[in-house]
């Protein structure tokens, strides 16, 4: 008998009996519409991380000190300082690389009349606007010659600007304190938001890097560089070249550990997406059991079914089914339960996907490889769960199936 | 060259420690054309008589041939094969699918036979020409809970009647009907038995049943203790004639059972 055949037969039968198909098939929706909608979820907040970590700026490679494996001792990023103005200057005259900006941090208070506000002190170079893609709102960045005379000028954060000025006033022009040395304001960035850290990005004031070291900290290493490459597809080849350039710089011999850490955006992307990776796992794991559920739902009603049709199977035995015909009718049956179910449960995954992004305003997308997967774990289902009803069916007697009552 | 023809054949059913032995050496032959009543108490061994010569069951010895060929000895999916070709069955409680229409039942076994080129045309052509030789053309849509027991049986008789089968082996096919819906089954057996010249197997445990037959066999402890012509033979189409009309409150008239079945659906 041809598979069209049986299909033809399956689907008569499923018919048969609407009501019992239709709440089978319930127990698969469930199972894969919540499978879709966490997955949908959890996709939509590592998408959202990524579009953050990538507001960092784009072709960003972050050099910093320490590694995370010196000596066979794993130390934290940053835990020794010996990145010093001259590394970044090697790394400027690499071919590959287009913008680099030396960054050094400090906390201070700021102060501006009556108003005072505790903040980040970012000392930078000129490049940064470029690296970030982050243009000012007001006023201007500081120039070349700010940075080299480390001219106490400063860019605020936009965050910063309303604290101290109040919110809508272009305060460039104004002198700020701080630690107790007047600074000019130059001009106030345009607002940026969360970054990688989760730290709000507008929180900041920037001034030139070596007015940091030389007014506000005394410091001579440096906490960062970002290097910028010329193009998204040099990434690797730029960083690569940058940790040798950083190996030259700090006489590391062939074989000797890094002192440094050079990241790219991937590196960065990888590392945020790790825990939200593991939260969709773990809510899609979850949701998987409801889909485990289902399935033991339908070899239930399957077994129940092959009982209550014991007299049907003896029948179709004794018009000349074969045992093969009877297996392969009750395992499309259980197929079609799970297959039908489990499209209807990625529609509803979708809904509740699409409802949660529209009325929750939470990240929401379904990955195309999410659907595949249901549908064929929905089909696996189905043969898994209706293999031994089916069986069942047809190792069945004729003689005694007809005799059941 | 009989159509059936069995040599001592033996089934023994293992009971756990006991045996169980149903058959004790049967031999016959059965005729094209024939109508053979099988009858005997329970436990005489004429249902598991049945069982082989319907290819459900094998037989522990002996040997039995269908239509010239031997198939006591035939793997199951075989002998599956051979109930689809050459035996008709009709049973006692019908086994008609619920909810499917008349027209789907009978066309069950086109579904079995193997042949993929027939169309759903040619199944429908098929299974309605059956159905108007039981009588039934006109019910094809019809559902099994909307058909009387007797016009059940008839379904059940076009189903097996659908793949021109060999023989057709009807067990108890009366048991559930009252005396005058027998009468007319039994007509429809005797007529086709007549007119298509289909050897009928008739198995039951009524006197007056068999006496539709041409041949009369009798089981006790699993053996034939007799063979013999029916003597006076009854004629269903006699007796329907000479029954007073029916009741109408029994059977509707096939009219109105016609509309009160459509209001039903």
């Amino acid at each position: 008998m041809s598979i069209l055949m049986t299909l033809r037969i399956a689907f008569k039968a499923l018919a048969r009996n609407k009501m019992r198909t239709s709440l089978t098939m319930l127990g698969m929706i469930i199972g894969v519409g919540a499978v879709i909608a966490m997955v949908a979820l959890g996709t939509g907040a590592q998408q959202v991380i990524e579009e953050q970590v990538k507001s960092a700026g784009t072709n960003l490679i972050t050099v910093m000190p320490g590694s995370t494996n010196a000596a066979g001792v794993r130390t934290g990023f940053g835990s020794s300082n010996r990145m010093v103005p001259a590394d970044a200057l090697a790394v400027r005259d690499l071919p590959l690389v287009e913008y680099v900006a030396e960054v050094v941090n400090t906390r201070s208070q700021v102060i501006y009349g009556a108003a005072n506000w505790n903040t980040n002190i970012e000392g930078t170079n000129v490049d940064l606007p470029m690296i970030r893609s982050w243009p000012v709102k007001y006023g201007t960045f500081f120039n070349e010659e700010d940075v080299r005379i480390a001219a106490k000028v400063c860019v605020l954060g936009s965050n910063v600007a309303d604290n101290l000025f109040g919110e809508g006033i272009d305060p460039t022009g104004s002198t700020i304190r701080i630690r107790n040395q007047i600074f000019k304001v130059l001009g106030v960035m345009s607002s940026k938001g969360a970054g990688s850290g989760g730290m709000n990005q507008d929180d900041q004031v920037f001034t030139p890097y070596t007015t940091v070291m030389k007014k506000l900290s005394r410091q001579d290493n440096l906490n960062r560089i970002l290097v910028s490459a010329r193009s998204a597809d040099a990434m690797d080849q730029t960083a690569a070249l940058v940790t040798e350039t950083m190996r030259i710089q700090h006489d590391i011999p062939p074989g000797g550990d890094d002192d440094f850490t050079v990241q790219t955006l991937e590196d960065m992307v990888a590392l945020r997406t790790a825990a939200a990776n593991t939260m969709t796992q773990l809510l899609a794991g979850i949701a998987g059991v409801s889909l485990i559920v289902g399935g033991i739902g339908i070899m239930n009603i399957m077994l129940v079914s092959v009982t209550e049709r014991t007299r049907e199977i003896g029948l179709r035995l004794a018009i000349g089914a074969r045992g093969s015909d009877v297996l392969m009718q009750f395992l499309i049956e259980a197929v079609v339960i799970s297959l039908v179910g489990g499209a209807t449960g990625i529609a509803l995954g979708y809904g509740i996907a699409e409802a949660a992004r529209v009325y929750q305003q939470m990240p929401a997308l379904v990955p195309v490889d999410a659907v595949v997967t249901a549908v064929l774990f929905s089909a696996g289902v189905g043969i898994f769960f209706g293999f031994y009803p089916a069986r069942k069916a047809a190792g069945l007697d004729p003689i005694e199936a007809l005799r059941f009552e | 060259m009989p159509v059936i023809s069995v040599r001592d054949l033996t089934k023994v059913y293992k009971m756990g420690d006991y045996e169980v032995r149903a058959l004790r050496g049967v031999s016959l032959d059965i005729e094209p054309g024939e109508f053979v009543a099988v009858t005997g108490p329970s436990g005489s061994g004429k249902s598991t008589f049945m069982h082989i010569t319907g290819c459900l069951d094998r037989p522990t010895s002996g040997d039995y041939i269908l239509d010239g060929r031997d198939v006591s000895r035939l793997s199951k999916d075989d002998l599956a094969r051979v109930r689809n070709q050459k035996i008709g069955f009709v049973f006692q409680g019908f086994n008609l699918l619920s909810r499917t229409t008349a027209l789907d039942n009978v066309e069950l076994p086109l579904l079995y036979n193997g042949k993929n080129g027939l169309r759903t045309s040619e199944r429908h052509k098929r299974a309605l020409a059956v159905l108007d030789a039981v009588g039934l053309g006109e019910r094809q849509h019809h559902m099994p809970n909307q058909l009387s027991g007797g016009q059940q049986q008839r379904v059940a008789i076009a189903r097996a009647l659908i793949n021109e089968p060999s023989i057709i082996l009807a067990d108890e096919p009366t048991g559930n009907l009252d005396t005058r819906t027998s009468i007319e089954v039994m007509g429809i057996f005797q007529r086709l038995n007549i007119e298509r010249k289909i050897t009928v197997l008739l198995i039951t445990h009524e006197a007056d049943i068999a006496e539709y037959g041409t041949r009369l066999i009798r089981f006790r402890d699993g053996r034939v203790v007799a063979d013999q012509p029916v003597k006076h033979r009854r004629d269903a189409e006699d007796e329907l004639a000479a029954l007073p009309p029916p009741e109408p409150d029994l059977i509707p008239h096939p009219d109105e059972e016609h509309k009160g079945a459509d209001q039903a659906s």
